[in-house]
């Protein structure tokens, strides 16, 4: 049993058609992955229960690539096949980067302007080393949502040029992932907030992680977000707060010798404890043993919030520096901030709240965890995109005020647009042929609740000629039906293998008056069962006609297969079904349906086999 | 006629309806499509229609149209996880046959 999710009003899809729609918010340390599932947007976790996957992928020698947190421990031990925050290197040249980044563990290839990093399964370039990271999201959304995507929204930085952009998106469709619209952090932050249909005017978006610090003042204008400028520092972030606080404590302990790379490590791991412990208590008791000249030495302490503060005055102070000079490119006044968002982990440290709440003189927003805030906006604007709301910064136009359909075989409507649909709307559905060599189709537009053509209103009815002559059940006609602004119906039959099209123009309520539409919603709710029953007896009726003509041609077709005693098996079983589908019970209709298959089992079977000798006569054994 | 939820589920309905700002409550329905003739519709409902029959269970409201009440008379609502998966199930007596993939069934 499918478990189903709660959808907006008129928004329910039909089965396997359900428009999972997911945000990543690809990071430079971290990467993540949120939908929306019955009105809320949520991160969703790996299989062990974790919201974030490090944008680590590690190459293995033994043609194994792993991604996320298998990757980050072999970081270490196997630096050069390890690429860590492969976000640095997208759409950018080797000159930028040694210029930036200086000394990397990696071995990069340039070739005609395109960046490579050697690794142990060969080159592989920056979108590629993306693609495996963003692969493993859309798998671990397609396991959680249960089912396929229909597109993502990828949150890229607000200073990303043309190249990176473009990079982000080509990682995308190598991952197998169709982009629905690429948005810029800050703006999905703004986002996640609801600002984007809030008061206009400008918001500013303080984001501050591990290792970069971003400041972007937008200006939501007609529901559009305008970046006005951006600024901040690519080498600031939570992981100089650590060592801060490391520097601080090997001053106490008058430890100024060389340390080794591991107690190095131990001290980073310590600074990031007490950085997140201070958030809660005012003061840290530490101990730690680490490694001075080969010495084996025990220092202890404890760390209080004043000493970190003192600490870290210099790094918040340079931030809001930034944030002095991004108003000032963007020419607004501090006074004119309506909101300010807070994004990424350090954000999280009272002490930059503190500071922040009182150089733009108000609350920062902080009540979405700063980490997920960016998924959790691009995963909205991904629900909006895929159609799953109606869109409210979109006019609302208007509605259809009855169901639109199709008449299919047995005079049944196959309903194509749901009535309350709000318009503009294209909707498509494919249908196929009915018999073989079936070379024309007749479209008969209808309007109304109810299951049987007879009780529905005909709107329009032509034919798409031309159809290639094939099996029934093989040619595949995509029928389109499309409401425009004014509410005009245009319906358009495609034959998919060759292209021949056909379509027509109508005015659905043109003519009807409103009591009219109540009546015939009013009639399908009191006919309901009468109608469904309808609809099924119908249905079996078309099946049993469909097999008996199926029969009765390969009957005709291979008489040699047939012993005197099957054919007059499955004519009696014929003549029974035939019988049958005059009445109107569909269950027994059903039941000789069923009869006449396991009759004409034997039969069928040996036709399978016959073609199968036909197709193989003349072809070696081995060549098979 | 009746329709019922689990705990479970209500409680489910409650905090999405909550998160969602607006809502009288969830409207449970079928509709004729699918690969075996039935699907099962779940939706927030903004206003009532004509005709529409509401439940009550933990004060969370559901909502029927009637033409879909026939097909969904006695179901049971329930709110259930399995793996990373988490979702609404249908446990409807009506119903005769379903689909591989339990989206659509037959009465």
């Amino acid at each position: 049993m499918a478990l189903l999710q709660i959808a907006e009003p008129g928004q329910s899809t039909n089965p396997h058609e359900h428009k999972l729609a997911i945000g990543i918010d690809l990071g430079t340390t971290n990467s993540l992955v949120a939908s929306v599932r019955s009105g809320e947007a949520k991160v969703l976790p790996d299989s062990q229960g974790r919201f974030s996957l490090p944008s680590v992928v590690h190459y293995g020698a033994d043609r194994t690539v792993n991604v996320g947190f298998a990757a980050k421990a072999n970081a270490e031990n196997d630096p050069e096949n390890t690429i860590v925050s492969v976000k640095r290197f997208l759409g950018r040249g080797l000159a930028d980067i040694n210029s930036t980044y200086g000394k990397l563990p990696y071995i990069f290839v340039e070739k005609q302007n395109k960046l490579s990093l050697l690794t142990s399964q060969g080159e592989k370039n920056p979108i590629e080393v993306s693609a495996e990271i963003l692969y493993v999201l859309k798998q671990q959304a397609e396991n959680t949502l249960g089912g396929d995507l229909v597109g993502a929204v990828i949150t890229v930085p607000a200073h990303f040029d043309d190249a990176q952009r473009q990079g982000t998106k080509d990682a995308a469709q190598l991952a197998g992932i169709n982009v629905l619209r690429l948005i810029n952090e800050p703006t999905a932050a703004a986002v996640a907030y609801g600002l984007d249909s809030g008061q206009e005017g400008i918001v500013a978006i303080y984001d501050l992680g591990g290792g970069t610090f971003d400041i972007s003042i937008l200006r939501l204008n007609k529901g559009v977000f305008e970046v006005l400028s951006t600024g901040g520092d690519t080498a600031l972030g939570g992981d100089d707060f650590d060592s801060k606080i490391v520097e601080s404590i090997l001053a106490k302990a008058g430890i100024d010798t060389e340390l080794s790379a591991k107690s190095l490590r131990k001290l980073a791991d310590l600074g990031c404890k007490i950085k997140e412990q201070l958030s809660d208590t005012d003061s840290v008791d530490y101990e730690i043993e680490i490694e001075s000249q080969t010495t084996p030495q025990k220092i202890s302490g404890s760390f209080s919030k004043q000493d970190f503060e003192n600490s870290i005055a210099d790094l918040v102070k340079s931030t809001l520096r930034s944030c002095r000079r991004a108003l000032k490119d963007a020419d607004v006044e501090k006074e004119q901030v309506l909101e300010v968002v807070m994004v990424g982990g350090s954000t999280r440290v009272p002490y930059v709240r503190e500071q922040v709440k009182a150089f733009f003189a108000r609350e920062p927003l902080t009540s979405i965890d700063p980490d997920q805030v960016v998924a959790i906006g691009a995963s909205i604007q991904a629900d909006l995109l895929a159609g799953n709301k109606p869109d409210s910064d979109m006019l609302l136009l208007d509605v259809t005020p009855l169901s639109l359909g199709l008449e299919t075989m047995g005079g049944l409507v196959e309903k194509v647009i749901p009535r309350n649909t709000t318009i503009p709307v294209a909707r498509a559905q494919e249908f196929t042929t009915y018999k073989d060599g079936q070379t024309m189709m007749a479209i008969h537009v209808l309007q109304g609740e109810r299951e049987l053509v007879d009780d529905c209103r005909s709107l329009a009815r032509f034919v798409l000629k031309d159809i290639p002559p094939l099996t029934a059940g093989i040619a595949v006609i995509r029928v389109t039906f499309n409401i425009d602004a004014d509410g005009l119906l245009s319906v358009t039959a495609l034959e998919k293998s060759t292209g021949v099209e056909s379509s027509i123009q109508v005015k659905p309520s043109y003519g009807l008056e409103q009591f009219e539409i109540a009546d015939m919603i009013k009639a399908s709710m009191t006919n309901a069962k009468e109608d469904i029953q309808a609809r099924m007896l119908r249905e079996q009726q078309v099946d049993a006609i469909r097999m008996m003509e199926a029969l009765d041609a390969a009957m005709s077709e291979s008489p040699e297969l047939l012993s005197e005693d099957d054919k007059l098996a499955i004519e009696q079983a014929i003549g029974k079904l035939k019988l049958t589908t005059q009445g109107t019970d569909g269950q027994a209709i059903k039941h000789a349906i069923k009869f006449l298959d396991d009759t004409s089992q034997p039969f069928a079977a040996r036709r399978m086999e016959n073609s199968i000798k036909v197709a193989l006569t003349g072809h070696s054994v081995d060549a098979v | 006629m009746a329709i019922s939820l689990t705990d479970a589920a209500a409680n489910r309905v409650r905090t999405f309806i909550e998160n969602r700002g607006k809502g009288l409550g969830l409207r449970l329905g079928v509709k004729t499509t699918g690969c075996s003739g039935l699907a099962y519709v779940l939706e927030f409902v903004d206003e009532l229609e004509e005709g529409d029959s509401v439940f009550e269970h933990q004060d969370v409201k559901v909502i029927v149209d009637a033409k879909s009440l026939v097909y969904l008379d006695g179901t049971q609502l329930d709110f259930v996880k399995n793996g990373l998966n988490e979702g609404f199930e249908f446990t409807n007596p009506n119903q005769k046959d379903e689909c591989g993939c339990g989206e659509s069934f037959t009465v």
